[in-house]
């Protein structure tokens, strides 16, 4: 019997036919209800299993439910299970009727063959009703005590259904103790992993409202969970042995002896022919050097093979998954794949995704030694029948040219490719020599005499026809044609459709007519009455100021449309190294896949199991006096903006805000905006933090010692301070997890400085002129959440604080964390004195 | 942690749906597919295993023209999803023998009890075929393999076929003989994908060799097995230099969980006790060079100002004593072809060619192996 080869169009529940097909179905169930006749069974599975069939096929079969359960007194196990999927499926919406089959699973709950058992107990836990749960603690108590270890197996994820359920009834009934102590005792290691999984889930969703949840947490990753399940972990299945995995790459060793135990416990695990095996023991291998500078680049040697094989060995999808990772690996040692460039080349029959990464692999490994030979290779897909590759090829090409190995050969192979007179060619090739000459200026003689042999009129794309009018107007002296091109251009100004093109003719227009100005004057006030008279509102804005400012005076004019220009040295849509950074903590995860971190495409709460430090992870950086700096260099880049080009489509998604326009030095000013999202997510024990408000916004003054001369810190006699004290954050994420807490502590603040507290900034600032910086924040009121450090004057001293403020309460919960713990009490008389004198003038 | 896991036919029809946490909307599977159906639209080629939507993200295979897809709001291992999705699908088959649209819609409440005992509440519990058996009641629906188009060879060259073994084992490991009986039978399959690049003047530019090691068991009651490969075996190029011509350097590989390697180091031996169904012994890769089992060499002639002429040559380079069957040579012409015509040397016999209007493509069979031929194509445009 197999479901109707039915649309998901027609299959809608309204749908006539369904509807009659349901009734009969009813009718014929309610015969075979009371029947005892024999063959009842075989007619029942076959009617069961035509109810399941519409049921997936997306009709609505609920209406059934009452027959179903009535033929659910079966001593059958093949109709056992199929009505058990079907209750499921439609308990939640029909409570009432759930009530029904409480009966019957929990008698089969008791049945002899532990197989009926572990069964029962799984549908009964799935039911997903509310005011059910007083029917599932019993038997999830005797389940997590059976003698069988599938019925504990089922028992343990029972609980964490019961957890989603009602976390009351859960945590009431001492569940997730009873799990750990199976956890540390049972002997299947089933058991053991799927009470790891619960306990992850349920300990991590707790932590924000329990300390002992968070401690419970944090224990979790302790040195003697840790090794418990690291011996046991050739017992576990593949499945499980990933979820150990994912656990040990969050332990952080003390000793480095700890450190090369564990690896040579784990060496074997690289020779896994599952690849998800393989990348949780390299994650652990990555995070566990990460304080061992040559460790950690001979980890990278070690994992090159076993990754090269994965990527060859699997389907496509196994290997798009490897190669993603191999990506951002090669992001961090650029010299691991060097000389394996070869096996990036793509083969004649892989899918449109992994030639892209292997494209984009290409581009990675590329340096003096190989560019010729990968370039070489590059060409040939250019002229590949699968144009899209030959696209990707073309940019590969592109920005290999723009990591300067070998610009010279590359420019002449660019250069060939705007000869080779096929459209997509030409406008990809036009749009990376436009990205050339930005970067160097110096060869703009070589192309621009190839580019001005280009008729605008095989030119269709807006961002190939764009780059060749940026390229007419900024060479306008050097291409003897260029005010006719662009005045014909002019001419055809209805015709362009799209405004991107038409923003960037006016443009052009301006620089030439300021460079050659008696030829180009007829078609500069052409494009302005054309401009101004333009639909698109922003043509019409920069064709009117364009007008205006010409009036105004010509020269100012020229200086704001056609300024000096400096070469670009980094293009704006380059990822940062902080997002790179945090791509990298979230190894083996999506966030490799997509290139983002995870904090941009999960919610808080789906973040994943194994996000322990979320508080830290999601640490916020931000600095104001970046902003600024910003803003100056898009003045001078003026025209710049619009041609942000080199630009991937899939760069730019993960980055396409202009909190991204930076230089090297102020790479904190990247991360601003995604700062102000980070903060959000900051974790904070109001659960109806979710939807903040943007004025939540808030800086950090002078985080790394910036901008803003901190004020002398007023002297305690007990503690000096040091006003220049700079921690990165993931230093003190480091240290805030290394670190036992010194001091634990609650004080009040005071009713003035509840009333100063109109922002969580106004509190920074108040800290900062007692010499504590604050290093991450975030909540809303009247939650708010702090991590502060601070350093000794003369001597590199950390105190560490977490400081949790309920300005409803006027309470604050104090946390310190220090690397000299005989301070930490001096330490905390001057937390508190400076945190008292908040509001008070 | 996964939400949901479903099985879509090639036409987008739900053939099992499971959720598991009921954290994504029930309409999942129609985003997804109308997702990965419109993805080329921009020019993007085929959709990637793994995209998200609205906070939900989508894995997905294609195995047997079927879709095997995942969702999850967590961000979780991609490939421990995509490893999970394409071992299930091997686990459906080696419970029905045969993987299709068809014999999946005719086994669909035996794949529902499957995928209740794989995964609970989105969390992995087992995929071993031999631990399932006992959770197992369904017995399979068989279709007759003997109407599936034979899968030459040439088939694990397919796109998501790249490990069907070549001697179509259409058996379901569950399933008793009609005799009651059951076969002690274990299948070994070595099989190897080998990628050479020639350039336009013959040389080889690139040469690589991805290999596998397949079985798939029929043996009861668990006995070890010992698998012994070339004793001149070495593994990591530092042998490159040390060794001469004959030793077989792999690059790297990898070993299935069960396999034993206590002995390998000394004679080559890999020791395991075979669990049921269909799995990887060992995977393996190597650069080492060597010499391809066919040579290819392509003249082109521009014969006229719209017309070219092409000659293409596949040659056999091992000894006449192997047979090579179904041998199928593609070739892409440029979109702007009109016209084909296809001439094979005077005296070919058995072989077929054939021009692919719709996706601009020359396919020439083989049936047997040839020591030169020769066919002259000649395209025009």
């Amino acid at each position: 019997m197999a479901p109707p080869a039915q649309s998901q169009r027609s299959s809608s529940p309204s749908q006539p036919s369904g509807k009659s097909e349901v009734s009969d179905l009813k009718l014929q169930l309610r015969q075979l209800a009371g029947s005892r006749a024999p063959g009842v069974d075989d007619s029942k599975r076959e009617l069961f299993k035509k109810v399941i069939s519409y049921m997936t096929i997306g009709i609505d079969v609920s209406s059934l439910f009452g027959e179903m359960v009535m033929c659910s007194a079966t001593s059958d196990i093949v109709l056992k299970k199929m009505c058990y999927l079907y209750v499921g499926n439609y308990a939640k919406v029909n409570p009432d009727l759930a009530l029904l089959t409480i009966n019957f699973l929990q008698r089969d709950c008791h049945d002899e063959d532990p197989m009926i058992r572990g069964l029962a107990l799984r549908s009964l836990c799935s039911l997903r009703v509310a005011n059910l749960v007083e029917y599932l603690v019993g038997p999830l108590g005797s389940g997590l005590k059976d003698s069988n270890s599938y019925v504990r197996i089922v028992a343990v994820i029972g609980v964490l259904k019961l957890y989603h359920i009602s976390v009351s009834t859960c945590v009431d009934a001492d569940f997730p103790s009873i799990l750990k102590h199976l956890m540390l005792n049972d002997s299947d290691t089933q058991v053991v992993a799927n009470c790891l999984s619960a306990l992850q889930e349920i300990w991590s969703a707790e932590a924000s409202t329990s300390e002992e949840a968070s401690r419970e947490r944090e224990a979790l990753i302790s040195k003697p969970v840790i090794y418990y399940l690291l011996n046991r972990i050739k017992e576990f299945s593949e499945w499980a042995q990933c979820l150990v995995l994912e656990l040990v790459a969050k332990y952080m060793p003390l000793e480095s002896d700890e450190i090369f135990d564990i690896m040579n416990l784990l060496e074997d695990r690289l020779q896994h022919a599952n690849g998800a095996v393989v990348l949780a023991t390299i994650k652990v291998f990555l995070q566990l050097t990460l304080s061992l500078t040559d460790v950690h680049q001979q980890v990278y040697e070690r994992i090159k093979a076993p990754l090269l094989t994965l990527v060859s060995s699997g389907s496509p999808e196994q290997s798009y998954a490897v190669l993603s990772h191999l990506h951002i690996l090669v992001m961090r040692a650029p010299y691991i794949f060097s000389s394996d460039y070869k096996h990036f080349y793509c083969q004649y029959n892989e899918p449109y995704y992994v030639k892209r990464l292997k494209l984009e692999m290409l581009t990675a490994v590329a340096n003096e030694s190989n560019t010729y030979e990968i370039v070489t290779e590059l060409c040939e897909y250019a002229a590949n029948v699968d144009i899209p590759i030959a696209r990707e090829s073309i940019r590969a090409v592109g920005k290999i040219a723009l990591q300067q190995y070998d610009v010279n050969a590359i420019v002449d192979r660019l250069l060939q490719f705007l000869e080779m007179e096929k459209d997509y060619v030409t406008a990809e090739a036009l749009v990376l020599v436009k990205d050339l000459l930005r970067k160097y200026p110096q060869w703009s003689h070589d192309c621009i005499a190839v580019v001005g042999n280009i008729s605008s009129k095989n030119v269709q794309e807006p961002k190939a026809k764009a780059a060749l009018i940026w390229m007419l107007g900024e060479y306008s002296q050097d291409m003897q044609d260029a005010p006719y091109i662009l005045e014909s251009l002019v001419e055809n100004w209805d015709e362009e459709h799209s405004a991107e093109v038409r923003l960037h003719l006016l443009t052009a227009v301006m620089k030439c007519f300021f460079k050659r100005p008696p030829e180009t004057q007829n078609a500069l006030g052409a494009a302005l009455a054309a401009g101004i008279a333009d639909f698109h509102q922003d043509v019409h804005d920069r064709a009117l100021f364009y007008y205006r400012i010409l009036q105004y005076n010509v020269s100012v004019a020229e200086h704001v449309v056609n300024p000096p220009k400096q070469a670009v040295s980094v293009f704006a849509d380059t990822q940062s190294s902080e997002i790179k950074d945090r791509i990298f903590d979230e190894f083996n995860s999506l966030s490799v896949v997509y290139q983002k971190p995870s904090y941009m495409f999960t919610d808080k709460e789906h973040r994943g199991p194994f996000e322990f430090s979320d508080e830290l992870g999601n640490l916020s950086i931000g600095g104001e006096a970046a902003d600024n700096v910003v803003s100056a260099q898009r003045v001078e880049a003026n025209d710049k903006d619009l041609l942000l080009t080199t630009s991937e489509k899939e760069e730019t998604r993960g980055s396409s805000n202009n909190g991204t326009d930076y230089t090297a030095p102020y790479d904190s000013s990247s991360t601003s905006v995604f700062a102000s999202q980070t903060r959000m997510e900051l974790e904070i024990s109001n659960p109806t933090s979710a939807g903040h408000a943007p004025q939540a916004s808030l800086g950090i003054d002078d985080l790394l010692g910036l901008g803003l001369p901190a004020a002398p810190a007023p002297s305690s006699p007990q503690l000096k301070l040091s006003s220049k004290a700079v921690l990165d954050p993931s230093a003190f994420q480091q240290k805030w997890r290394q670190l036992p807490v010194a001091l634990s502590q609650e004080c009040s603040v005071s009713p003035q400085g509840v009333a100063a507290f109109t922002s969580p900034q106004a509190l920074l600032r108040h800290m900062q002129s007692h010499s504590i910086h604050c290093i991450a924040s975030g909540g809303q009121s009247p939650n708010f959440k702090f991590f502060f450090f601070a350093q000794k004057a003369e001597e590199t001293s950390n105190y560490l604080v977490e400081c949790v403020i309920n300005t409803s309460s006027a309470k604050a919960q104090i946390k310190i964390k220090a690397d000299d713990q005989s301070t930490s009490s001096a330490f905390s008389t001057v937390f508190q004195s400076a945190l008292s004198r908040f509001g008070i003038p | 942690m996964i939400s949901q896991l479903f099985v879509l036919s090639q036409r987008g029809d739900n053939i099992v749906f499971r959720d598991y946490r009921g954290e994504v909307q029930r309409g999942s599977a129609e985003i997804f597919f109308r997702k990965v159906r419109f993805w080329n639209d921009d020019g993007e080629g085929d959709a990637p295993p793994a995209f998200n939507v609205n906070g939900v993200n989508y894995f997905h295979v294609r195995v047997s023209g079927l879709l095997f897809v995942a969702t999850t709001r967590v961000n979780v291992s991609p490939s421990l999803v995509l490893e999970l999705l394409q071992r299930i699908a091997r686990l459906i088959k080696d419970y029905l023998g045969v993987l299709n649209e068809d014999s999946l819609r005719k086994n669909f409440v035996l794949v529902y009890e499957l995928l209740d005992e794989v995964l609970d509440f989105g969390y992995v519990q087992t995929t071993s075929t031999e631990v399932l058996k006992s959770y197992v009641f369904n017995a399979p629906v068989m279709i007759d393999a003997a109407r599936m188009p034979s899968l030459g060879p040439a088939a694990i060259f397919m796109q998501g076929n790249k490990r069907m073994p070549g001697t179509a084992i259409t058996k379901s490991v569950v399933v008793n003989e009609p005799g009651g009986r059951r076969r002690e039978e274990i299948f070994v399959d070595v099989i190897e994908k080998i990628s050479v690049t020639f350039s336009a003047s013959g040389y080889i530019l690139t040469s690589e060799i991805d290999g596998t090691i397949q079985m798939k068991s029929y043996l009861t009651g668990n006995p070890e097995i010992l698998l012994a490969l070339n004793d001149d075996l070495n593994i990591g190029r530092d042998y490159r230099s040390s060794y001469g011509s004959g030793a077989v350097i792999l690059d790297d590989c990898n070993f299935h969980e069960s396999v034993q390697l206590n002995s390998f180091d000394i004679d080559r031996t890999l020791t395991l006790v075979p669990p049921d169904g269909e799995f990887s012994v060992m995977n393996y890769r190597m650069t080492q060079e060597f010499k391809p089992p066919f040579r290819i060499n392509a003249l082109l002639e521009e014969a006229g100002l719209l017309k070219a002429e092409l000659i293409l040559k596949v040659q056999a380079e091992f000894s006449s004593s192997i047979t090579a069957n179904s041998i199928l040579v593609q070739m892409p012409v440029p979109t702007y072809t009109t016209r084909v015509s296809l001439d094979l040397e005077p005296g070919a016999v058995a072989n077929t060619t054939d021009y692919k209007e719709s996706s601009k493509r020359l396919e020439w069979g083989l049936k047997k192996r040839l020591l030169v031929d020769l066919s002259i194509l000649s395209v025009q445009s």
